[in-house]
């Protein structure tokens, strides 16, 4: 193993951005499962659709994260029709909601992946765009433009989610359905409706992220699978529910796994995420950043 | 009649022991001959494998017009493996068992194929390898033929360390997926470093699900290594390259690639473009290489992939996938029937000519006289389908008979060399 300062502080850098990519691949789940408690293991693969959409539009010459913010109001819709018709199925009808639910977001992930392949084949797809294959100089160090990117996107993300769900009305609603559903009916607001409106958001999020994840790399119709223990990872380990801590657990994650990488054996990496969850619930349950 | 308990308790074992048995009565029946795999048409290798059964199927299509195997109609089965090991036995048993298939071939790629490998050598089957690596190589099944341009980890990386003690690399980095072919390859190719006298500086697995590759490759830049071996599957190779383009890997290295999969596949090929310049990495064929009628076959199959949307090109695995039906084709024709010990048995005496060459098999059922090509990547352009198909964008170094040039070194300076 070599080991110096140079390198330590690179690992570090490298961290961070990695640790930006995944809370920006986490966000949309931290709202729809840890705010809505919607067991929604599909989340990675609208992510990817999102990914292939932003795909098709750069062939029209689109910039990939102009392609992902055109794509949102469309996954905004998308969002809002998956809820409603998880909610008149599922959870309307009793106390199984989440464990059928859980079934019918499997099932959703995989013709999302089946319809995928059917349209596009099992190739990979990339994008090109002037941020992609080049790096930022600062002195010895080189850092890919594309995970400065992700990095600005978790920033955008999780900063716009957290003053939204703070200083909006509708923002403070959704907060308080996650908290206390019965007393916000009381209050005459319909639940349902809310949380449509915070799922039809969290789907919208998921298409930046997904334009963002083809920036970091190329996608392939099975990709999602890759990335569904890693997004419910960082967001139990926040704590269900808070956006900047859905930032700061990538950060951790993204850290531990660089260090891990750069000076030890790699093939430890995926053991980190989840032996960092296991340490973190065994001393607090609620998460890092939960209440 | 007079049952007893002896009786019936000897009449029912002797029942579920023949009904357990393993041999088959694959000879002479009527009706079409039944050829089944499985292949991995998703996941990781999902693109080589699509473009690989647009391949057989050609074969298939070609055969039944020349009237079929022993005169009856060719049946081809098949199912996607998704690339995932835990899959094929239970593929392949419902072959044997369900689907009552006469012959075998493998999966593509080492993964998929290696759990088979008991099974055939318990029911003693004949099975096509296609493009494994060294599966056969503890279970020493004599009724394995391995149709890939390879044979011991040596004939594999053997051209690409040959390279790089020639431009005067003395160390090596080893980065190697946790991936059966990736760690039996990178087993092989340290072994030889060790033989060869080349220090190692960084040896260092990694797990398929990695999903940026920077600090791996810093990590190989800090070590200061003057050559490195690279063995990677394909999603993995496109981030590796990406990676190594935007960190740069140290102006001491000398070549770099060796073992990784996918950038074979053109449209990986297409996407990467200019950044692939300066990679040796291994290929089966490359435009320029002369057999006889590999030329004819590509230009067929280029058509039916456009229809299809697999890999335009196809040099890669197709002419190897539509070797295999030549293999089964030509051993049948010479022995006149489906016996697996019969076939096998020829197939061992004899050499077979297809369009990949001519082939003839060692004593473990691999390619007596492996061909792998060490190619770097040389002026390739961005965006540009049509400069693969002429020779020039991957000069051969290795092996001697196909060589069109010297390698270009150091790496750094080979990324900007025409």
């Amino acid at each position: 193993m070599i080991f110096s300062l140079d390198l330590l502080t690179e690992a570090l850098i490298f961290g961070v951005l990695l640790g930006s990519f995944y809370a920006a691949v986490s966000i949309g789940l931290s709202v729809s499962f840890g705010l809505l408690d919607v067991p929604h293991v599909a989340h990675p693969a609208v992510m990817i659709l999102g990914s292939y959409l932003t795909y098709v539009l750069t062939t029209y010459g689109l910039d990939p994260l102009v392609a992902g913010v055109v794509l949102m109001p469309l996954f905004f819709v998308i969002g809002v029709l998956i809820y409603r018709f998880y909610y008149e199925s599922f959870e309307r009808r009793g106390t199984e909601a989440a464990v059928r639910g859980l079934a019918f977001f499997f099932g959703l992930a995989f013709i999302i992946e089946i319809g995928l392949i059917l349209v596009f084949g099992v190739d990979q797809r990339s994008v090109q765009a002037r941020y992609i294959g080049s790096s930022l100089a600062l002195g010895d160090y080189r850092i890919p433009y594309r995970m400065l990117v992700a990095f600005g996107v978790a920033l955008v993300l999780t900063f716009s989610l957290t003053l939204y769900l703070s200083k909006t009305f509708t923002g403070r609603a959704i907060k308080a359905v996650a908290q206390d559903e019965p007393a916000l009916r009381l209050m005459g607001a319909n639940p349902v409706r809310i949380k449509q409106w915070a799922f039809g958001i969290a789907t919208g999020v998921s298409a930046l992220a997904g334009a963002m994840l083809i920036v970091v790399g190329p996608v392939e119709p099975a990709m999602d699978r890759v990335y569904i223990g890693r997004t419910f990872c960082v967001v139990v380990l926040a704590g269900l529910g808070s956006m900047t801590g859905t930032l700061a657990a990538g950060l951790i994650l993204g850290i531990a796994e660089s260090i891990v990488l750069m000076f030890s054996g790699a093939s430890w990496a995926p053991a980190v995420a989840f032996g960092l969850l296991l340490v973190v619930l065994g001393i607090r349950p609620q998460g890092l950043f939960g209440r | 009649m007079n049952f007893t308990r002896r009786k019936v308790i000897g009449a029912a074992g002797a029942a579920a022991v023949t009904a357990a048995l393993p041999g088959r009565a694959f000879a002479q029946g009527s009706g079409p001959v039944k050829i089944g795999m499985s292949m991995p048409q998703t996941g990781s290798l999902g693109a080589g494998g699509q473009a690989a059964l647009l391949a057989l199927r050609m074969w298939v299509e070609d055969v039944n017009q020349k009237g079929g195997l022993l005169g009856r109609k060719v049946d081809f089965i098949v199912y996607d493996d998704q690339t995932n090991p835990a899959n094929t036995p239970g593929i392949y048993t419902k072959l044997l068992d369900v689907d009552k298939v006469d012959l075998l071939i493998a999966p593509y790629g080492t993964v998929p194929t290696a759990p088979i490998m008991p099974l055939v050598k318990q029911r003693d089957l004949l099975l096509m390898g296609n493009f494994s690596f060294q599966v056969n190589h503890k279970v020493q099944h004599d009724k394995w033929f391995n149709n890939s341009p390879w044979n011991d980890a040596s004939s594999w990386s053997d051209g690409f360390f040959k390279a790089g003690q020639k431009a005067g690399a003395k160390s090596v980095a080893i980065l190697a997926a946790d991936q059966e072919f990736a760690q039996n390859l990178a087993n092989g190719a340290r072994e030889l470093a060790k033989k060869s006298g080349i220090q190692s500086v960084y040896d260092q697995n990694y797990p398929p699900s990695t999903t940026d590759f920077s600090s791996l490759i810093r990590a190989i830049r800090a070590a200061k290594p003057e050559m490195v071996f690279v063995m990677s599957y394909p999603n993995d190779s496109v981030a590796i390259v990406r990676a190594v383009n935007e960190i740069g890997v140290g102006s001491q290295v000398q070549i770099f690639g060796g073992g990784m999969v996918g950038l074979q596949f053109t449209p990986n090929m297409v996407n990467l473009g200019s950044q692939l310049n300066g990679i040796l990495n291994y290929n089966s064929y490359v435009p320029g290489m002369k057999y006889p009628g590999v030329e004819d076959f590509l230009s067929r199959y280029a058509k039916r992939a456009a229809e299809a949307k697999v890999d335009p090109l196809g040099f890669y695995l197709p002419p190897f996938n539509y070797a295999i039906g030549q293999i089964l084709e030509q051993a049948s024709a010479a022995t006149k029937t489906l016996d697996q010990k019969k076939l096998a048995a020829w197939l061992h005496a004899n050499e077979v000519k297809t369009i990949v060459g001519p082939i003839r098999w060692d004593k473990n059922g691999e390619w007596a006289s492996p061909r792998v090509v060490q190619a770097q990547f040389r002026g390739v352009a961005d965006n540009n389908l049509d400069q693969w198909r002429k020779p020039g964008k991957q000069v051969v170094v290795h092996p001697e008979e196909y060589r069109t040039g010297e390698v270009a070194t150091p790496f750094e300076k080979a990324r900007s060399a025409k």
